[in-house]
């Protein structure tokens, strides 16, 4: 199918994409690398006045490591978040993740940016943000702020940005120490969205103790979870020592929105993601003791 | 809604034309370029039936719009042959490897797999299988598709 009509503006500063943004209201989007936006053009899912293409603003991407923290400008693509040895570096979860996303050919146009605002439950980066911590740095002609990834998840698709807001930047928190990652997914096919996956981060103490766990759920809810409970019960546990089954099962505990849908039961996801935390966590628990 | 007038370089030949915003670089390819051979299928990102290159990148012509490319330079599978018409070595392992039947998905896998393979020219099997995982057949069982792919790769750089 075809989109219905829209405007369509091609900013090249952020001051002036958030002006546009200031100025055509609530039936103006902004169009990152449409890998999302389009296909719910296309099935008329989304009708939408003006579109306000970011794709040509050079300022919005790029990375750097800045003291503690890795910055990803939005407009930076997948492909060369996938790629970028700094990245690989400071937030290895963002590397291990992004071949899990769609196909090449989308991580090609589609963004950091994008799929962070987009804040699809199902969605890889979504959930490393909110397990990492990472500030969401948005601007309007109100100025700028960064919010919290803790609380920039809303809903199905939905943030506490204002509609007049450009998510421009992303900071990740960057490890240190003896840390490992991991993520695993469940998927009928390569490519598709997970039916439940998780992202760990493990750091450990010279004693092998856990010192810090983070946990983000891919699928499991409406929007990307973080199981805080599960996660500080292995704080301070010696590695070795936690079951990474019960970790799972603790992780899913208390979810109450999981999807059910052709593709599977709420019931059955919950059972996939207490598995993928289990071998998350394994995984990144091995890495951090080789660390 | 107000119509923009774009300039895209195709095949190395540049195409002007004035177009709505919603109309996709693959409409813009099929109906105003006339360059029928980048097919369209789901029209929604999921068959790869559409893949042509963008300043070198394979992306889905269904998922950009023409707007979007202006000022960029697209290959379409009409200009991966030489000049005087001689094949492509991926088109050519297509045909030797019988990579086709119906035809309808190939110049998408075409497309996916002249990118892929300048990028990774000594591919595993399992690289080609990912790489070729956005691309769906309804005929092939893929078989011969993997065979045209390792006929093409050119293999370990010489040193
Ligand atoms: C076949 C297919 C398979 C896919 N599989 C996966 C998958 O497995 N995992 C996955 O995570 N994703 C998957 N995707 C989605 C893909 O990762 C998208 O690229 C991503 O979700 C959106 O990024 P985008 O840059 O394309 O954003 P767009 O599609 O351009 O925008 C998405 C939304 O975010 C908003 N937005 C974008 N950028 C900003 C910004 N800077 N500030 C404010 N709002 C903004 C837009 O207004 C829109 O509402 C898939 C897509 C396709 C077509
Ligand atoms: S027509 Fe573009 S991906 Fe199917
Ligand atoms: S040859 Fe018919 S769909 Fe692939």
């Amino acid at each position: 199918m075809k989109s219905a009509p829209f405007g369509y503006q091609a900013p090249t500063t952020i001051a002036e994409a958030v002006g546009l943004l200031a100025e055509l209201g609530d039936g103006a989007k902004v169009l990152a690398g449409g890998q999302s936006l389009i296909p719910m053009l296309a099935l008329r899912m989304a009708v939408l006045d003006e579109l306000v293409d970011i794709g040509r603003i050079i300022e919005l991407r790029g990375i750097q490591r800045r003291d503690g923290h890795l910055r990803i400008g939005a407009g930076t693509t997948e492909a060369v978040v996938g790629a970028d040895p700094d990245v690989a570096a400071a937030v290895p979860l963002l590397t291990r993740a992004t071949p899990l996303i769609g196909h090449f050919q989308i991580r090609n146009r589609g963004t950091l940016g994008g799929s962070i605002a987009h804040a699809d439950p199902a969605a890889e980066y979504p959930a490393i943000a909110l397990a990492l911590d990472a500030g969401l740095e948005v601007v309007s002609t109100r100025g700028r702020r960064t919010i919290a990834a803790a609380d920039f998840f809303d809903g199905f698709w939905s943030t506490t940005m204002e509609p007049d807001e450009l998510l421009v930047a992303v900071d990740f928190p960057v490890w240190t120490g003896r840390r490992g990652f991991a993520v695993e997914e469940f998927a009928r096919r390569h490519g598709d969205f997970a039916i439940a996956g998780a992202c760990v981060g493990v750091a450990l103490d010279d004693n092998d103790r856990v010192t810090r766990c983070a946990i983000g759920l891919i699928g499991l809810g409406a929007k990307p979870e973080r199981p805080t409970a599960a996660e500080a019960s292995v704080v301070g546990v010696g590695v070795t020592d936690v079951v990474a089954d019960d970790l799972g099962r603790l992780a899913v505990a208390d979810l109450s929105s999981i999807p059910s849908d052709l593709q599977g039961s709420a019931r059955y996801r919950e059972r996939v993601g207490a598995a993928m935390v289990s071998r998350a966590f394994t995984a990144a628990a091995t890495e951090a003791r080789r660390d | 809604m107000t119509e923009i007038a774009i300039k895209i370089t195709v095949n190395g030949r540049p195409q002007e034309a004035v177009v709505e915003p919603r109309l996709t670089l693959a409409d813009f390819l099929r109906e105003n370029c006339r360059l029928t051979g980048t097919h369209l299928a789901c029209e929604h990102g999921v068959c790869g039936a559409c893949t042509v290159l963008v300043d070198g990148a394979a992306v889905r012509s269904c998922l950009m719009f023409a707007v979007q490319a202006a000022d960029r330079e697209v290959t379409t599978v009409e200009g991966i042959a030489a000049p005087d018409g001689t094949l492509s070595p991926v088109q050519a392992a297509f045909r030797d490897c019988h990579g086709l039947q119906c035809g309808f998905c190939t110049p998408g896998f075409i497309m996916s797999l002249t990118a892929l393979l300048r990028d990774n020219p000594d591919p595993t099997d399992e690289d080609i299988r990912v790489g070729l995982s956005g691309n769906l057949c309804r005929c092939t069982g893929y078989q011969g598709i993997l065979a045209a792919a390792r006929q093409a790769a050119p293999g370990p750089a010489e040193a």
